[in-house]
């Protein structure tokens, strides 16, 4: 489904992501964990389109495509999906106006009919109850005034409704109470249910949302590589240990370089 | 670009206009009103059109209007619409009492009145100045002073405009739609109503005074407006400003608010050429409310100006204020919002704010908030932006598959809701909605 090929990715003249390499192949889970400020952001954010990040060589392709020739809406509606870090409050667009957009564009681009107002909210009260959002949240303006959980919720909750082949999940566990925890996993876990070839990637510091999302794959990504991978074991690991025995490993190629 | 012509000439053009205005009148050049007019012409012709030495007209070049010559539409060919011509400017939906101008003369063939508006007196301002000489000394020499050579020049011809009283204690549900229909096919014209809004004690009303245009001349709509809130009464008021692109419009707004009286504007300009509002209000008594909203949505080489003045008289007055721009190309903003504080004005609260989005690099908008305060004990503050779209709210939608085009025109329009939101009269804030979200596909081109 995905394959990243010796990836390299500069911000503002800094490199940040230096020879990624990752196979993510149908219906498969991968969790990528790392140190802070390791480019695991990046990572997320260059595959969904985020245009001030320069990709600087390698490739990617998604479904066959060349993805890093698309533009954002384009990865969106062939189904790349972001639960971003950090969502962002858009004032004056209410969450219902936004996602009926986003359907019905994602809809005419696969040519399919556009979705009237009774069906979209259909859609939208089926969707709702997964992931536990309340109505009012849905005709307040997108992540306005939202807590970090209600906000990560609606990530997901978007994720679900729009139906995309790949999630990328970027720390959408981050203050996360157990009882949200648990709805998020369980609205990742219905769209995976929503398609058996669906792929996701999470982003993650704590094995604790891999005990609801289960991985089959786990990378551990350090200083823009991806440095070591494994199964869902080497998370176990990396929580027991935390992150020095693989900066020890990694001190030599780094002074290197 | 035509080359302006020399300050005289343009005067000339003026003055001999009202020469041909004067002997058009007849007998009618003994009253009263005509001293008014005389002494105005002498303004003008001393004045001359604002440059942008003057401190109120700094960011506001005027010249593209002084290429051209304005007939005062009283001296030109009377023009004739039917009912049928004017049901396209009306508002779908909004049931409202209606009264149109055309070309600044009230016709009342084309107006049409509610029934709940038969309390409410309508008058044209012909009619008044025949019936009522007092109302000269009254209203027409006391606060509308001349103060500059575009208000000199409305003085000079005054003729018609409505006069509009309502009643103590007179509630309207449905606005009252002032409708001024300009221009022709014949000439350039100069078009100049002069109105008079009085709202009882303890009443309310709701207020659409839009402008819009017809035939393929350009026109200069050079208005004033005086309004007079009575004690404890709600006055709202919606200036819809649609003038077809090569026109011209000039506003002068007048407030002058009794005890406890709540005045709310909202002006929202959507097409001319070159337009400037001022409103100006006063507070004569305590415990008003003034809020003062506007819109305003610039391409190509359009150039909207907003002046405020809010002279807080007394104690215990609330003003707040709300502007929100959206320029692209090559279009100028300019807003300039000046509040007065007086000594005795203690307990005020002021708010303004003036927010403004530029879409190109060649967009450009003067914001100017002026605050002057001589009491103590008062709230006030201010605050003005300019900025371009947000990027990651753009990053964000397109990252769910909506299309550059689309996402644009939601963010714009959801900047622009903040004041639409505003209009109280549903169906009017829904064509509004529809017309904006229109433009601002025109505007993100
Ligand atoms: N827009 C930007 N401009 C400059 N530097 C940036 C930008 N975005 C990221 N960086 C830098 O790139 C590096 C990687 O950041 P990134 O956000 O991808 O890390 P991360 O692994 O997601 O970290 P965290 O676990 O804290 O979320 C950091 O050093 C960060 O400061
Ligand atoms: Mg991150």
């Amino acid at each position: 489904m995905l394959s990243v090929k010796d990836l390299y990715v500069s911000v503002e003249g800094k490199e940040i992501l230096k020879g990624i390499n990752l196979e993510i192949k149908k219906g498969e889970i991968h969790a990528i964990m790392g140190p802070n400020g390791s480019g695991k952001s990046t990572l997320a954010n260059v595959l969904a389109g985020r245009q001030d990040y320069q990709v600087t060589s390698g490739e990617v392709i998604f479904e066959g495509k060349n993805l890093l020739e698309l533009s954002p809406e384009d990865r969106a509606r062939e189904g790349v999906f972001l639960a971003f870090q950090y969502p962002v409050e858009i004032p004056g667009i209410s969450n219902a106006t936004f996602l009926k957009t986003a359907v019905n564009e994602i809809r005419k681009y696969k040519g399919l009919e556009q979705l009237d107002a009774m069906e979209f909210l259909a859609l939208m009260k089926d969707k709702m109850q997964v992931v536990g959002m309340e109505q009012s949240l849905i005709s307040r303006p997108v992540n306005q005034g939202f807590s970090g959980g209600e906000k990560k919720r609606n990530e997901i909750f978007q994720l679900t409704v729009l139906d995309p082949k790949l999630a990328l999940l970027d720390e959408t566990d981050s203050g996360l109470d157990i009882d949200a925890l648990k709805i998020v996993a369980n609205g990742v876990n219905l769209f995976k249910a929503q398609g058996k070839d669906n792929a996701v990637v999470v982003v993650t510091h704590y094995q604790r949302l891999l005990d609801y999302i289960v991985p089959d794959f786990v990378h551990v990504l350090y200083n823009g590589r991806i440095v070591k991978s494994g199964s869902k074991n080497l998370a176990l690991e990396l929580e027991e240990k935390g992150y020095d025995w693989i900066k020890e490993e990694n001190q030599f190629s780094d002074s290197v370089k | 670009m035509t080359e302006v012509p020399e300050k005289e000439e343009i005067k000339n053009w003026y003055y001999s206009n009202f020469e041909l205005f004067e002997n058009s009148l007849n007998g009618q050049s003994k009253a009263p009103v005509h001293k008014i007019r005389k002494e105005a012409i002498a303004e003008f012709i001393e004045l001359g059109f604002p440059t942008t030495k003057n401190e109120e007209w700094k960011y506001t070049n005027i010249a593209p209007l002084l290429t051209q010559n304005f007939k005062p539409a009283y001296l030109s060919n009377k023009i004739s619409l039917s009912k049928e011509e004017v049901s396209k400017f009306l508002f779908t939906g909004v049931n409202a009492s209606i009264l149109v101008f055309v070309n600044g003369d009230f016709s009342n063939e084309l107006s049409s009145l509610l029934p709940e508006a038969k309390g409410v007196k309508f008058e044209s301002l012909r009619q008044v100045l025949n019936n009522e000489p007092d109302f000269i000394e009254k209203y027409l020499l006391k606060s509308n002073k001349t103060i500059d050579g575009f208000s000199a020049l409305n003085r000079a011809f005054i003729s018609d405009g409505i006069v509009l009283r309502v009643p103590d204690s007179t509630i309207l549900e449905n606005p009252v739609h002032l409708l001024f229909i300009s221009g022709s096919d014949e000439e350039n014209l100069l078009v100049q109503p002069l109105n008079y809004i009085f709202v009882g004690k303890n009443s309310q009303i709701k207020i659409i005074e839009s402008t819009v245009g017809v035939g393929s001349k350009a026109y200069l709509l050079n208005s004033v407006t005086e309004i007079f809130t009575g004690e404890n009464s709600v006055t709202n008021y919606y200036k819809i400003q649609n003038d077809p692109d090569t026109c011209f419009q000039v506003s002068r707004t007048l407030i002058h608010q009794e005890r406890s009286s709540v005045f709310t504007s909202n002006v929202i300009s959507i097409g001319g050429e070159l337009i400037r509002n001022d409103i100006s209000t006063i507070f004569e008594s305590e415990g008003c409310e003034s809020n003062l909203y506007g819109l305003y949505l610039a391409d190509g080489k359009r150039h909207i100006d907003n002046h405020t003045l809010i002279d807080h008289a007394v104690a215990h007055c609330h003003s707040n204020e709300l502007y929100k721009g959206i320029l692209d190309e090559k279009a100028r903003g300019v807003f300039n919002g000046k509040v007065l504080v007086r000594k005795d004005a203690q307990k005020t609260q002021a708010y303004q704010s003036n927010k403004n989005l530029l879409l190109s690099r060649l967009a450009k908008v003067d914001t100017k908030p002026q605050l002057e305060i001589f009491a103590d004990d008062v709230k006030c503050s201010h605050g003005a932006t300019i900025g371009q779209l947000d990027e990651q709210s753009m990053f964000y939608l397109r990252s769910r598959g909506i299309g550059t085009e689309k996402a644009r025109s939601l963010l714009l329009n959801a900047f622009a809701s903040d004041i639409v939101d505003l209009i109280s009269i549903e169906p009017l804030r829904e064509t509004m909605n529809r017309i904006i979200l229109d433009r601002l596909h025109k505007v993100s081109l």
